[in-house]
C-alpha cells in the first residue's frame, strides 16, 4: 500500500443470498457491492455518490465490517497502541480482537438522526458509550472528554443530562458526530449525514464537519445522493451504479469533464437553483435494473444513450484513462461528454 | 381573473400543547395555466395550505379560522373555505376539478387494489361512464404518463411498480378527470434525481397538453428554479417573499430567502464556505412576537421584535415582508 493512503480497497464484493421456498433454498444473489476498487488518502474526503439501491451504504458498512464482505481486500493503515507506530492490516481478515481495536480508528455517522440515537439514554451516556466499551479513562476523565466533544460539535455541557427527543434534527446529528469522534478515529464514514435535514440546518452540519476535519485531521468517506453536497465537500468523487464504481476522479475533473455516460446523465438531471441556468437535460429511460439479475456486459448499457452492440456482451474494465481518473466504460475516450463547463449560465 | 385566490387564509390546529398557527394570513393568486412554486422548510405551512384548498384539513384538531379560498369557474366564484368539506359540492370539485398528488407514492396508493382499480374509482366517481369505458380511459391515462405496457400494468398492484412508476400512476389518477388545477406536494422528493428528471419533464408536457394550473410545493430551490414561473416563500405559516422566479433568485430581499440561497451548496458556482442561517426554526407553539424570523435574522432591528411586517411590494411584482424595505 502506498504510504499516503489510509484505506485501500480492492475487489470488494458483498452478495446477499435470496432465499425461497419451504427449505429457504438460495435461488440467487443480490449483488449489492460488485467488485469495488478504491482508495482514500489520509486527510482527504472521498465522496461516494449514487442513486438509491446502488450499494453505496452497503459499501460503507462493509468497509467497517458491520456487514461481512463476500470477497475482497480492505487494507487499512492502523495506529499501533502506545508507541504511535502504524501498521497495515486487512480489515476483511481481522479477527475479533483486532476488529475491536480497528473500530477505534473507524467510525460511522448515520443518516437518520432520529433512529440512530437510543431514546432512553442521555446525551452524556450516548457520547461516552464508545469510551466505556473500549475501557478508556476513569469516570471523571470520560466525563471531561464528553464535555470536550460536545463543545467541539457546537453543543454545551448543559445538554449532557438531556435525552435525544429534546433536540432538533440538526442537534441530534451533532450528537451522532460527537459519538463518532469519541475514540479519536482516523476514518469517519458519513452515510448521508445531512439528507434528513432542512437546507438551513444542512449547511450548519456541513460547515461543522469541515471544521472538525481540520481540527482532528480526519479522513472522510462521505456517502450521499445529492451531487451538490458531494461537490461541495469532496476532494475526490466515486460514482456508483448497480454495485460498481463507474467513475472515480478528482472533484473538479469529474464535474467539468466526466468520462462515463452515467455521470453525465446524473449531473444533467440535478435541478440547479438558478432559473437562468440552461442545461441540455439527458433524461435516462427506464429504471435502475435489479441487482439480483444485472444486465449482461456493461451494467449501464440498457439505459446508456451511447451504447454500442458489444456493450451488452463484454463487461468493461475499471481502468485508469488518465492520472487518477478511473472509468468503467469501453468507449470513454471516444465519447464527447458534457460536464458543468458545457452548461452555460446566461 | 385568477383561477384560485387565497385571501388572508388562516388554518389553526388546536392541540393539547397549544394553538399551532400552521397557516397564518396567507394570500396569493394562482392564474390559469400558471405554475406556482411554494417553497419553505419543514413546518412552514406549505402542505397545510394545500390541504386547506382541497378541504382535507383534519378537523378537529384543525380549523380554518379565517380568510377565503376563492375558486373562479365558469363565471361563478366559490369560497372553498366555507364549503362543507364532506358536502356534495366540495366532493364534486375535489379530485375532479382540483386534484392533488402527494410526496410518498407508496403510502398514498392503496396496496390492496390494483392501480387500474384506483384510477377507475376516480373516473367513475366524477364522470358518467361505465366500468368498461372507465378501464379504457385508465389505460389511456397510464399510456399518457409513459407507463410501458399499460394494458398489462393496469391490473398490477402498487408494490409491483417502482417508485417512479408509482408516481406516474398517481399523476395518471390525478389527471384522469382533466382537472383545472393540480396541487403537487413534494411529488419528486422521494425519488432519485434521474427519475425526478423524468417526472418533472412529464409534468411539464402534461401541463402543456391539458392546460392545467399547477401549485408545486417543494423544499428544493433547484426544482423551483427549474419548473415554476412564480414563487412564494413561506416561513412559520406566513409568506415572507413572493415574486417572479428570476427576480426572487437574483434579487432576494427578505433575509430568510437570502439565507436559504446562501446555505445551499450549488453545482453552478463554487461557494467556498456555506453561510447557514443561524439557530433553528422556533417551536410552532411559541412563535416569536413581531416578525417570525427576528430571532434568526442577521439584520434584526427593534421594530422587528414588536411588529409583524406586512407583505408589501418592493419592486413591481415582487413582494417582501421585511422592515428593512418598508418605511416605519
Amino acid at each position: 500500500m502506498e504510504p499516503d493512503r489510509l484505506l485501500d480497497v480492492s475487489g470488494m464484493k458483498k452478495y446477499f443470498p435470496v432465499r425461497k421456498g419451504v427449505f429457504r433454498r438460495v435461488v440467487g444473489h443480490v449483488k449489492a457491492v460488485d467488485n469495488v476498487d478504491m482508495f482514500i488518502r489520509e486527510g482527504e474526503t472521498l465522496g461516494l455518490v449514487g442513486e438509491s439501491g446502488c450499494g453505496k451504504t452497503t459499501a460503507g458498512r462493509t468497509i467497517l465490517r458491520l456487514i461481512e464482505p463476500t470477497a475482497g481486500q480492505m487494507l487499512f493503515r492502523s495506529e499501533e497502541l502506545g508507541n504511535g507506530e502504524r501498521k497495515v492490516v486487512d480489515i476483511a481478515q481481522a479477527g475479533k480482537k483486532e476488529l475491536k481495536r480497528l473500530r477505534r480508528d473507524m467510525q460511522i455517522i448515520f443518516q437518520d438522526p432520529y433512529s440512530s440515537l437510543n431514546p432512553r439514554m442521555t446525551v452524556a451516556s450516548i457520547v461516552g458509550e464508545p469510551l466505556v466499551v473500549h475501557g478508556i479513562g476513569s469516570k471523571s476523565e470520560r466525563n471531561d472528554r464528553v464535555k470536550e466533544l460536545l463543545r467541539a460539535v457546537g453543543l454545551t455541557e448543559n445538554h449532557m443530562k438531556r435525552y435525544p427527543h429534546e433536540f432538533s434534527g440538526g442537534q441530534r446529528q451533532r450528537i451522532g458526530v460527537a459519538r463518532a469522534l469519541a475514540l479519536d478515529p482516523q476514518l469517519i464514514i458519513a452515510d448521508e449525514p445531512v439528507s434528513a435535514l432542512d437546507v438551513s440546518i444542512q449547511a450548519q452540519v456541513l460547515n461543522r464537519l469541515d471544521d472538525l476535519q481540520d481540527e482532528f485531521g480526519l479522513t472522510y468517506l462521505f456517502i450521499a445522493h445529492d451531487l451538490s453536497v458531494i461537490k461541495h465537500i469532496s476532494d475526490r468523487v466515486a460514482v456508483m451504479y448497480l454495485g460498481q464504481i463507474v467513475e472515480l476522479s478528482s472533484v473538479d475533473k469529474l464535474f467539468t469533464d466526466p468520462q462515463h455516460p452515467y455521470t453525465e446523465a446524473l449531473m444533467s438531471a440535478v435541478p440547479v437553483a438558478n432559473p437562468d441556468f440552461e442545461t441540455e437535460r439527458i433524461v435516462l429511460e427506464g429504471d435502475v435494473p435489479s441487482p439480483v439479475d444485472p444486465p449482461s456486459g456493461c451494467y449501464f448499457h440498457p439505459r446508456c444513450p451511447y451504447s454500442e452492440p458489444d456493450c451488452s456482451e463484454e463487461e468493461p474494465e475499471f481502468r485508469e484513462i488518465e492520472d487518477e481518473h478511473y472509468v468503467h466504460c469501453h468507449y470513454a475516450e471516444d465519447l464527447e461528454l458534457g460536464g458543468l463547463a458545457s452548461m452555460e449560465s446566461e | 381573473m385568477p383561477l384560485i385566490e387565497l385571501n388572508d387564509l388562516k388554518t389553526y390546529f388546536y392541540t393539547e400543547d397549544g394553538v399551532v398557527k400552521a397557516v397564518d394570513g396567507v394570500s396569493f393568486d394562482i392564474d390559469k395555466q400558471q405554475t406556482l412554486g411554494v417553497v419553505g422548510e419543514s413546518g412552514c405551512g406549505k402542505s397545510v395550505t394545500a390541504l386547506s384548498i382541497m378541504g382535507l384539513v383534519p378537523m378537529p384538531p384543525g380549523r380554518i379560522e379565517g380568510g377565503e379560498i376563492l375558486y373562479h369557474r365558469n363565471g361563478e366564484s366559490l369560497d372553498l373555505a366555507s364549503l362543507d368539506p364532506k358536502g356534495k359540492k366540495m366532493r364534486s370539485i375535489r379530485g375532479n376539478e382540483i386534484a392533488m398528488i402527494f410526496q410518498e407514492p407508496m403510502t398514498s396508493l392503496n396496496p390492496v387494489f390494483t392501480i387500474g382499480n384506483q384510477i377507475m374509482e376516480a373516473i367513475t366517481l366524477h364522470q358518467d361512464v361505465g366500468k368498461k369505458e372507465a378501464k379504457t380511459l385508465a389505460i389511456q391515462m397510464l399510456e399518457e404518463v409513459g407507463i410501458p405496457l399499460p394494458a398489462q400494468r393496469v391490473d398490477e398492484y402498487p408494490h409491483q411498480l417502482s417508485g417512479g412508476m408509482r408516481q406516474r400512476a398517481m399523476i395518471a389518477m390525478a389527471l384522469s378527470c382533466n382537472p383545472t388545477m393540480l396541487i403537487a406536494d413534494e411529488p419528486t422528493t422521494a425519488l432519485d434525481v434521474t427519475i425526478q428528471a423524468q417526472i418533472l419533464e412529464l409534468m411539464g408536457d402534461l401541463q402543456d397538453e391539458f392546460d392545467t394550473s399547477i401549485m408545486f410545493i417543494t423544499h428544493d430551490l433547484g426544482v423551483i428554479a427549474e419548473i415554476t414561473s412564480y414563487v412564494v416563500v413561506m416561513y412559520l405559516g406566513k409568506i415572507v417573499e413572493s415574486g417572479e422566479v428570476h427576480e426572487i433568485y437574483h434579487n432576494p430581499t427578505m433575509p430568510y430567502t437570502q439565507g436559504l440561497m446562501e446555505s445551499i451548496p450549488s453545482l453552478d458556482v463554487d461557494k467556498g464556505r456555506l453561510e447557514p442561517i443561524k439557530g433553528v426554526v422556533p417551536d410552532p407553539y411559541d412563535v416569536p412576537d413581531g416578525c417570525p424570523f427576528n430571532n434568526r435574522c442577521p439584520h434584526v432591528m427593534d421594530i422587528c421584535k414588536k411588529e409583524d411586517p406586512p407583505l408589501e411590494e418592493v419592486v413591481e411584482g415582487h413582494k417582501s415582508s421585511c422592515w428593512l424595505h418598508i418605511d416605519h
